[in-house]
């Protein structure tokens, strides 16, 4: 009675914790809806949001600078989905090629916009202009005999619109005055016909270079040229020092956007999209319902067959599984795991399972107490058979989940994981919870104990 | 309640009869996957772009097929199989080059709003065929690497042609769920393939009780030729058998009838793989277990 009694605090105190961490403290159900959604992460699918793969194009880049380029791409990227002002969003390393990075950004419907901004290398540099505006480029060369002057490039005007022709060429120095590494910040504002504007400050260094170039060249050109494209090319009016302004941009939003990307810099080496994918955060909401509704309707379902067919003991199993899923929900939080709809597969099989563990033990007590035990001793036969075949179905299925896991894509991941935690809770409620509420029922009958199975 | 009490039922007496319809529908399953060209794989596997569209009556595909073909050359417009009959539209093409990917989903959204009518977009979802072969190949990998770790820890704990058995069995299985997908021209989407894993792992745990009983038995009458044994222990496994199957199958029944379109292929396969699953631990690995020991001549 006394170990009985220290067994049942030991389960009590597990639910509490468990139900504590899942939930929180039961104030209000909305307190404890917002616990459950924050403790519970859920993965894109069924949240909603945009993932991509993103190939970095390492081979664009000269061999001597490749060692790191796709770590660096990393923290650029990392550092412009923040700017972006996206919680929760991430960039992991993806795949075995170790050139393909996984980008997740929940709740966001939009990935047009995503895109575009992760794709751009925005590299920005300050050219001195020393020719044009040409009508093309054969006409720039042109008036400079045919080939260009030695320590210079030609770059094209950023079109009208995208997949329009470049109707104006300049032909600038081969070297540019600043660049983007020489930026401290970038900033949109409006000027003064309120088309906005992306204003950049530099760095002192930069700006001591910048001042000493504008003082000697005002009157002359200059070419802001993004991504290999002139902006624009304003004639020098003034010694500029430390600020800077961008015009071009068509909205407000690509004026943001160009700042974000100016302010974490630009791609160390080209990207290009394989993989997009975007979930409506309605349709996972919708995903959700369905699967809990379905999880309901299925667990209704068992428990009245388990409760008609193995009476009082079926409400033990009853109460083996709903533990089981507290126990799940819990460490599944703990663990920081992401459910996803594979993830609920591995969920559905531990449903199965834990089902199937306690029918096993119930069959082999109705055995034993066909075979004249009494029921205290058809119990304990019963629990310790079972117990057998229960360590090899799930030793069995664990070894499995490890190779799934080592081998897997992320999706097969996270079925492993939630099925070995599932599992490793389902051996102690069905062993452990359920044999304890047996214990209770056999020390609660009088001789000759009877058992209601 | 009790529905199966001292059952005395010869399940290897018929053995003949249920190797002829395991292989009837491996050979239709096989005849399926060869005549089709191998099985039907989702975008994810296959590189791609899918849509899903959500009208809000019922959707008029023929116009909106109009509209969007001369965009995206070659692209396929048909409903959402479901249970539930929602107006749900799955646009779809296959994407050749890694350079398209990314033109598709504008290609697709504006061409959609030259159509009448109201609807939502669910998801999009467009894959290079790099990444597609990638998954296939993982996907492929990963379980053939489970099915061996399971194979190697059932003949450590067993001996190994029990661990050969049971994938054997496992290997039936998931060959009859892919071949019905094929038959019913369902796509092997990466949640089919989570379902594939559970069947697996479902079936191998009713082998497994199964077997454990055999090893069991086997202790206690040493003398019993093991055909015997192993009906004897089919027997007296069979009421667990049919309970647990029937439960769970119970649970998958629910997900196929509520589980939303999301988890249609998920539920159809894991319906298929309890019963499937369940059949081939009974017809399936035993025999096996028993054609060994006559063949090899009863040693043990």
């Amino acid at each position: 009675m006394n170990r009985l009694f220290k067994q049942t605090l030991l389960i009590l105190a597990i639910v509490v914790v468990c139900l504590y961490s899942v939930v929180g403290l039961p104030w209000s159900p909305s307190v404890m809806r917002d616990h459950l959604r924050r403790n519970i992460r859920l993965g894109l699918d069924l949240r909603g949001g945009v993932s991509f793969i993103l190939r970095v194009k390492v081979e664009d880049v000269p061999p001597a600078q490749r060692a790191g380029i796709v770590e660096q791409t990393r923290h650029v990227l990392d550092r412009r989905i923040n700017a972006f002002g996206l919680s929760e969003s991430s960039v992991q390393s993806y795949g075995s090629r170790g050139d393909e990075l996984l980008v997740q950004l929940p709740d966001v419907n939009d990935p047009a916009r995503i895109r575009r901004a992760l794709e751009s290398p925005t590299v920005l540099e300050w050219y001195a202009v020393q020719g044009g505006p040409y009508s093309s480029a054969e006409e720039a060369r042109a008036q400079h005999g045919g080939v260009l002057p030695l320590g210079t490039q030609l770059f094209p005007v950023q079109p009208a619109g995208p997949g329009e022709p470049s109707r104006a060429w300049y032909l600038v120095s081969g070297l540019p005055v600043i660049r983007g590494a020489d930026l401290r910040d970038a900033r949109v504002s409006a000027n003064d016909w309120s088309r906005p504007v992306t204003t950049f400050t530099l760095s002192q260094e930069a700006a001591r270079r910048f001042e000493a170039y504008t003082q000697a060249n005002i009157g002359k050109r200059a070419a802001i040229v993004l991504d290999r494209q002139v902006l624009s090319a304003p004639v020098i009016e003034d010694v500029i020092r430390d600020t800077g302004q961008i015009r071009g941009a068509g909205t407000l939003e690509e004026a943001q956007d160009l700042a974000a990307n100016l302010r974490s810099g630009a791609l160390p080496a080209g990207v290009e999209v394989l993989q997009e994918r975007t979930v409506a955060p309605s349709l996972g909401a919708d995903s959700i319902r369905h699967g809990v509704a379905a999880s309901a309707a299925g667990l209704a379902a068992v428990v009245a067959a388990m409760l008609l067919y193995y009476r009082w003991a079926g409400a033990n199993a009853t109460l083996a599984l709903v533990l089981n899923g507290v126990l799940l929900l819990a460490a599944l939080s703990w663990f920081g795991a992401v459910l996803t709809l594979p993830g609920i597969a591995g969920v559905v099989l531990t449903i199965g399972m834990a089902v199937d563990s306690n029918v096993l033990i119930f069959e082999r007590i109705r055995e034993e107490l066909r075979a004249g035990k009494s029921a205290a001793a058809a119990v304990a036969a019963g629990f310790t058979k079972a117990f057998g075949t229960l360590v090899d179905t799930h030793v069995t299925t664990v070894v499995s989940c490890a190779f799934l896991f080592l081998f897997g894509t992320p999706a097969v991941r996270g079925f492993a994981v939630t099925l070995v935690i599932g599992l490793v809770t389902n051996l102690f409620t069905a062993v452990f919870v359920s044999r304890v509420a047996f214990d209770w029922e056999l020390a609660r009958r009088r001789t000759p104990a009877q058992l209601s199975i | 309640m009790e529905l199966f009490k001292d059952t005395r039922f010869d399940f290897l007496g018929r053995q003949r009869l249920f190797i002829a319809a395991s292989l009837l529908l491996t050979v239709a399953g096989l005849a399926s996957l060869i005549l089709k060209g191998g099985p039907r794989y989702g975008v994810e596997f296959r590189g791609g772009a899918v849509m899903d569209v959500q009208w809000a009556g019922t959707p008029p595909i023929a116009e909106i097929r109009a509209a969007i073909s001369p965009r995206v050359p070659g692209v396929s417009v048909v409903e959402a199989h479901d249970l539930t009959g929602s107006n749900e539209l799955l646009i779809s093409t296959q994407i050749e080059e890694t350079e398209n990917l990314t033109a598709i989903r504008e290609a697709i959204i504006s061409g959609l709003a030259e159509v009448h009518g109201s609807y939502k977009l669910g998801s999009f979802e467009a894959i290079g065929p790099q990444i597609g072969a990638d998954l296939r190949h993982q996907a492929l990998l990963a379980t053939a690497s489970a099915s061996a770790g399971m194979l190697a820890y059932l003949a450590w704990r067993f001996r190994w042609i029990y661990g050969a058995a049971a994938v054997i069995a496992v290997v039936h299985d998931t060959f009859l769920t892919v071949g019905l997908f094929s038959l019913a021209g369902k796509e092997i989407s990466l949640t089919v393939v989570a379902a594939l894993l559970t069947l697996i792992g479902y079936s191998m745990n009713d082998t497994i009780v199964v077997f454990d009983r055999i090893r069991d038995n086997r202790k206690r009458m040493p003398r019993e030729p093991l055909r015997a044994v192993v009906n004897l222990s089919i027997n007296q496994t069979l009421s667990r058998t049919a309970l647990s199957s029937g439960l769970t199958l119970l649970t998958a029944l629910a997900l196929l009838a509520f589980g939303g379109p999301v988890l249609n292929g998920f539920s159809l396969a894991l319906v298929a793989g309890i019963i499937v699953g369940t059949y081939s631990s009974i017809f399936v690995a035993s025999p096996i277990l028993v054609a060994w020991d006559r063949w090899s001549g009863g040693v043990r």
